[in-house]
């Protein structure tokens, strides 16, 4: 996705313990929530899916909040503010992507599963492999993609906060680290879910402010709020039409194409996006959260839109890449442009908030889907007890926690815009074949599933550990340091950043001829029970009372 | 005694509400890929002619790309009016009669 560029320090802007303040207002506030939320958490379906009790808007705007990352918003304004149209093109993948989940995927996945992706891809297949193989990824993608948001909060930390030096850094990142462990721990995912919610709501309100004070300084005149960014770009440099960051080479262009592709693939395999479609109470809430989720998505970029565009003409890009931060302190320097150091605050706190509930959010997934599947299924083959299965969630939402402010602080620094990439792409390769062909395909075998999962995991991998991103970037000409995670060695012969073109079909590919050539016949009795289920809702549980 | 649910999936009526489902979903997908696809290409191939102006500063590729906001947002709206009408009715009749066989 879009890099958290780490430029060096020069000065900040606005009012650190004003932030700091706001920010942990916001933590005070939400934590009372969360407290309150969570006094009727009771059973594994209390714990994992919120007791299945919250309605489609309100799961709709946690999905909002659980899918808007910190990257998301500071990134794409960054981008288009840096480079115009093609930021743009980013956002039209992510929210394009949504149609796959609503008209392929949520609806029959809420029918035909209880807690994790897992439940629905082993429903008529063999158990324990496929499980396995399920929460293999569920925890790949979730631990690429917690990485990518705890490395960012470092990077905010610097801008927002005036913190510079690595141990400072750090500290903050593991505060923010120990709050979500509290978050989780206590609330399950009934207080993750207010978390999200409180959070889409400040981040949609408080970049409409921004939008239409952006708009207002431009007389409500969109044609002249392009042509104030276009007169402040760089000599020569296009920021209104396509081109501007891809389409400079052949293989630049492919990139592009593939990074599209796990855009709008991806999303509908991410496993903390699946997981939320089980705590409403029916497949049409589910419906209803995706509409919900789309409308509020789809608006919230729009508004980056606006904001990219102003911030390059308000803020002047060339000032955005100097700052501490780099792209990413489009947003928080046009907050300060506009509304002084207060507005900085509230969008520092906002952007806090977002990387708090992105993480939360991204920690239940992965705690849940090792408790549920790998803990209770595989280990113990299901001879566990409800309460010992939440009781081992609630330690794996500890050791998560732990691992992922350790690789936040590990992380500072590098180029972790692969990351979240990388997990779009994973997603899409390991994990949305099989989900779509255990949704429509009746043949679909185990074999066809494990060699889609594993062997679309494996690819994408393993093509991004030879790809520029781990070694051989170009070299920056300003910094004379190179693009990759890795400098000084170069050991890359696959050409693109993002693997999705390959690993993609890869993944569809594996997955068909993985069924075509299995001996074991599947079960048609439970292939048939799982098409009535997911079609008609037979059998799905419901909200849990108290 | 537990539902056969192979009577059930080989029944007219479950085999009208898969169909029904999946000649909606399977074109619609389709056509929202191809065209955002289409988009996608001529954001990577055709820098120009997404140059062009059509009013103002406001030139095609950016109304292209507002368009993929408007089809996404048509789609959604679309997809659930049709299927609180045409799939919600006939999946409950049907799942009503298996929970009148449960009991």
């Amino acid at each position: 996705m879009l890099p958290f560029a780490d430029a060096a320090p020069v000065t900040t802007v606005g009012e650190p313990a004003l932030n700091i303040g706001i920010f942990a207002a916001f933590v005070v506030i939400t934590l009372a929530i969360v407290i309150r939320a969570s006094r009727n958490n009771k059973t594994a379906a209390d714990y994992y899916a919120a007791g299945r009790s919250f309605t489609g808007p309100q799961n709709g705007t946690a999905i909002a909040g659980d899918y808007l990352s910190a990257a998301s918003f500071l990134g794409i304004c960054g981008a288009i503010a840096v480079n115009g149209y093609d930021g743009f093109l980013y956002s039209i993948g992510f929210l394009v992507a949504w149609l796959v989940a609503l008209l392929l995927v949520a609806e029959l996945m809420r029918n035909a599963g209880r807690f994790t992706m897992a439940d629905v891809l082993a429903f008529r297949l063999k158990q324990r492999p496929v499980r396995m193989a399920a929460a293999i990824t569920t925890l790949v993608v979730c631990f690429f993609y917690l990485l990518a948001q705890m490395a960012g909060a470092g990077g905010l930390v610097s801008l927002l906060l005036g913190i510079n030096d690595k141990l400072g850094q750090g500290l903050v990142i593991a505060v923010v680290g120990a709050v979500m462990i509290i978050y989780v721990l206590v609330g399950g995912m009934k207080g993750t879910t207010w978390v999200q919610i409180i959070k889409a709501a400040l981040l949609i309100v408080g970049a409409g402010v921004m939008t239409i004070w952006v708009l207002a300084v431009h007389n409500f005149n969109l044609s002249e709020l392009l042509g104030a960014a276009q007169a402040v770009a760089p000599e020569g440099k296009d920021v209104l039409s396509p081109g501007a960051q891809y389409g400079l080479t052949d293989v630049s262009r492919i990139d592009f194409i593939s990074l599209a592709l796990a855009l709008v693939l991806g999303t509908a395999g991410l496993p903390h996006v699946l997981m939320r479609f089980y705590t409403v109470p029916t497949a049409k809430e589910a419906r209803r959260s995706v509409v919900w989720a789309i409308w509020a998505i789809g608006i919230f970029y729009l508004f980056t839109l606006v904001l990219g565009y102003g911030a390059g003409a308000l803020v002047t890009p060339e000032k955005i890449l100097a700052a501490p931060g780099g792209v990413n302190s489009a947003a928080p320097l046009l907050a300060f442009e506009l509304g002084g150091t207060v507005m900085l605050a509230v969008i520092s706190a906002i952007a806090f908030a977002t990387i708090l509930a992105v993480v939360a959010g991204l920690t239940i997934t992965a705690a849940t889907s090792f408790a549920h599947d790998i803990y209770a299924s595989v280990i113990k083959k299901g001879q566990v007890s409800a309460n010992g299965e939440v009781k081992t969630a609630r330690i794996t939402v500890v050791v998560i926690g732990i691992v992922a402010i350790l690789g936040g602080i590990l992380a500072q620094g590098q180029n972790v815009a692969f990351l979240v990439a990388l997990a779009f792409a994973i997603a899409a390769s390991a994990n949305l074949p099989t989900i779509l062909y255990s949704l429509f395909w009746k043949k679909f075998s185990t074999r066809g599933a494990l060699w889609s999962m594993y062997g679309g995991l494996g690819i994408a991998i393993f093509l991004i550990i030879f790809s520029p991103v781990v070694s051989g970037g170009a070299i920056n000409p300003a910094t004379g340091l190179s693009s990759s995670m890795i400098q000084g060695v170069d050991f890359h012969w696959f050409p693109l950043n993002n693997p999705g073109i390959i690993s993609i079909p890869a993944g569809f590919l594996l997955g068909f001829l993985g069924t075509v050539t299995s001996r074991r016949r599947e079960d048609p009795a439970i292939a048939a029970e799982m098409e009535v289920r997911s079609l008609t809702g037979h059998g799905a549980e419901g909200a849990t009372s108290h | 005694m537990s539902t056969d649910f192979q009577v059930t999936e080989q029944s007219e009526r479950f085999q009208a509400l898969k169909r029904r489902h999946r000649s909606f979903v399977f074109p619609v997908a389709v056509a929202f890929l191809v065209w955002y696809f289409a988009y996608v290409l001529l954001a990577d191939y055709a820098h120009e002619f997404m140059g062009t102006p059509v009013f103002g500063n406001v030139n095609i590729g950016l109304l292209l790309g507002l368009g993929q906001f408007v089809t996404t947002f048509a789609i959604t709206t679309w997809y659930v009016s049709w299927a609180n009408r045409k799939l919600d009715p006939l999946a409950e009749e049907i799942r009503a009669d298996l929970e009148e066989a449960d009991k």
